[in-house]
């Protein structure tokens, strides 16, 4: 409906909505509860399911837009794009709201340029001030955070992950499905392969709500198994600072920081971890922060909640048993 | 093969950025400036290209004010051809998407078969321009790459896109647009050589005129620049490792909630 609050699913590939969504939908729905609106879903997808329909009701969304067709698998900019523009010129949004994910940074983007929108993308904050929606984004490596408004709606913004807070989910709620007619475009990309990553177990770095880190202190990259060690006991996903990965000790897509992940999970452990601003760029929006490093100059500790001045091949392998004593309880 | 490489001049990361007197953009004084890191393996992806293909031509674009010539002389340094330097206040204040506009219009006059540039920049990280600009000009688009090929016919590029939970691999048709992701390569440095090669090779200034191009206002702009509020001071756990390893554990899931 015109007016309302549109949030782009981000899915598992599986037919799933992520977390991420439940959260972004959650922000929609306070602030369309504010403007007298209403928060709803667009899912572009090869494959959506009956309980994922009914995960996106209960987590706030009145309505949800089904795009269902196997040509928007895999992602690809030139076909999702003017559908999801087609769709938003006849229903008139006013907000068009995504992920932090690399595909939604991407799509949001295009959409911006197609429509001829302001995107405000990584906002961690959105704030309804009279007429007017204002995003909070974090620049200059967060050491600043600039507040920004749009000329017209729709108000486009992606919302980084874990920052937004879900609504309480609404047992038994059941969606009003709308499945317009889609003309898809044509394909430019093809796909050759998709490569999975190999799988830790542990859950994504950047969705997850516990993140254990290591930097140049571990020495080496036997070492990290005893932070995989401590993740797997409290269901954390493993990071890793820039001078780790470009040790070689881990692969890229585990680098926390500006020339990699910029993650803010519920609560962050830093172990043999200095504190560079281009570490904390991508991790100080954290809610917990714990530092433990045998240097007590290390500028981590200037933003860290908790520290322990030690040496981290102590205390790891203790925080693993006394978590593990905790959690049994 | 003609490459267009999209460069941005950032603020260093180590250097203190302070709030300017209208509260919207920063203080400039005394700030070092920098080719924006993401955007250094685009211009590295882009000579290597050319260099493996044996012909070519590299070109950094960027848009910006006097101070923009710097950073596209260091461009040049690292081996760039020539460079096209989008000058012009009309630009001034504008949004990710007046860049767009812009380097989508120089784009078109240019006509190269491919555009690389970095996932985002990093002193706004955005992250939007390489992905508007390939919309703008009806282009495909792989972003987060971190491997790339150019097949031997120069009709097509093959690139792996990161993606959450693995990396896509795709075949595109030129012309398209590509960003770079850490991982794709290690930038070279400078040579002497090239520095001094640098101060030959042509930087051309244009005007938004000179691309036939009406600046529009902004769609989004700045309410005001804020100090990230402090945080609350931390605490560092004494004690014996094991008496401190227990207390940080109590003291997570008591006081914090963090768990």
């Amino acid at each position: 409906m015109a007016g309302a609050f549109w949030c782009i699913v981000e899915d598992d590939r599986q037919g799933n909505p992520k977390k991420v969504t439940a959260e972004v939908l959650g922000e929609a729905s306070r602030l369309a509860a504010q403007a007298g609106g209403q928060a709803e879903a667009v899912w572009l997808t090869d494959k959506a399911t009956e309980a994922g329909l009914k995960l996106l009701a209960e987590w706030g969304a009145k309505r949800v837009w089904l795009c269902e067709n196997p040509g928007f698998a895999p992602y690809r900019g030139e076909v999702w794009t003017p559908v999801v523009a087609e769709l938003a010129a006849k229903e008139a949004p006013k907000a068009i709201f995504g992920a932090v994910t690399t595909r939604q940074r991407e799509l949001l983007a295009r959409l911006a340029a197609r429509v001829g929108a302001g995107l405000a993308a990584d906002s961690t904050a959105l704030a309804l001030d009279g007429e007017r929606l204002v995003a909070t984004r974090p620049i200059y490596a967060g050491k600043l955070l600039a507040k920004m408004t749009w000329a017209k709606p729709p108000w486009l913004a992606t919302l980084r992950p874990n920052v937004f807070r879900a609504e309480d989910p609404q047992a038994g709620a059941s969606p009003a499905v709308e499945r317009p007619a889609v003309r898809l475009p044509a394909e430019q990309m093809k796909l050759v392969e998709r490569r999975e990553e190999a799988s830790t177990g542990l859950p994504e770095l950047a969705e997850a709500e516990v993140i254990v880190s290591g930097g140049r202190g571990m020495k080496g990259p036997e070492n990290f198994v005893i932070l995989e060690e401590l993740a797997r006991v409290i269901g954390a996903a493993v990071g890793a600072s820039r001078a780790a990965v470009d040790a070689g000790w881990r692969p890229h897509r585990f680098q926390v920081g500006q020339t990699g992940r910029t993650v803010s999970p519920k609560l962050y452990l830093a172990f043999g971890i200095s504190g560079a601003i281009q570490h904390l760029a991508g991790m100080r929006t954290s809610k917990v922060i714990c530092a433990v490093n045998k240097d007590s100059e290390a500028p981590i500790f200037k933003i860290a909640d908790y520290g322990i001045v030690a040496d981290l091949f102590e205390i790891a392998p203790l925080l693993t048993q006394e978590f593990k004593k905790l959690l049994e309880k | 093969m003609k490459i267009l490489v999209l460069v941005k001049q950032v603020p260093d990361t180590a250097t203190q950025v302070k709030i300017g007197a209208d509260h919207k953009a920063i203080d400039t004084a005394g700030i070092t400036w920098i080719v924006s890191p993401y955007d250094e393996f685009a211009l590295e992806e882009a000579l290597r290209i050319k260099e493996k293909r044996g012909q070519g031509e590299v070109v950094a674009v960027s848009l910006g004010p006097d101070r923009v010539k710097e950073t596209l002389r260091s461009c040049l340094a690292m081996g760039a051809d020539r460079a096209i330097h989008l000058l012009d206040p009309a630009w001034d204040g504008g949004d990710a998407l007046t860049t767009a506009r812009a380097l989508a219009a120089a784009i078109k006059q240019e006509a190269p078969a491919l555009v690389l540039c970095g996932r985002q920049a990093i002193d706004d990280d955005m992250g939007s321009v390489g992905a508007q600009v390939a919309e703008l000009l009806g282009w495909p688009c792989a972003s987060w790459i971190t491997e790339e090929v150019v097949h031997a016919d120069g009709m097509s590029i093959r690139v792996g896109r990161q993606a959450e939970g693995g990396l896509e691999v795709f075949d595109l048709p030129l012309p398209a647009v590509a960003s770079a992701q850490k991982g794709l390569n290690e930038p070279r440095y400078p040579t002497l050589k090239g520095i001094m090669g640098a101060k030959k090779k042509e930087i051309k200034d244009v005007k938004a005129a000179d691309l036939g191009l009406a600046v529009e206002s902004p769609a989004l702009s700045v309410v005001t620049l804020e100090a990230l509020p402090p945080r609350p001071p931390g605490r560092i756990i004494p004690g014996e490792p094991a008496e401190a390893a227990r207390e940080l554990v109590r003291a997570l899931r008591e006081d914090a909630k963090a768990l």
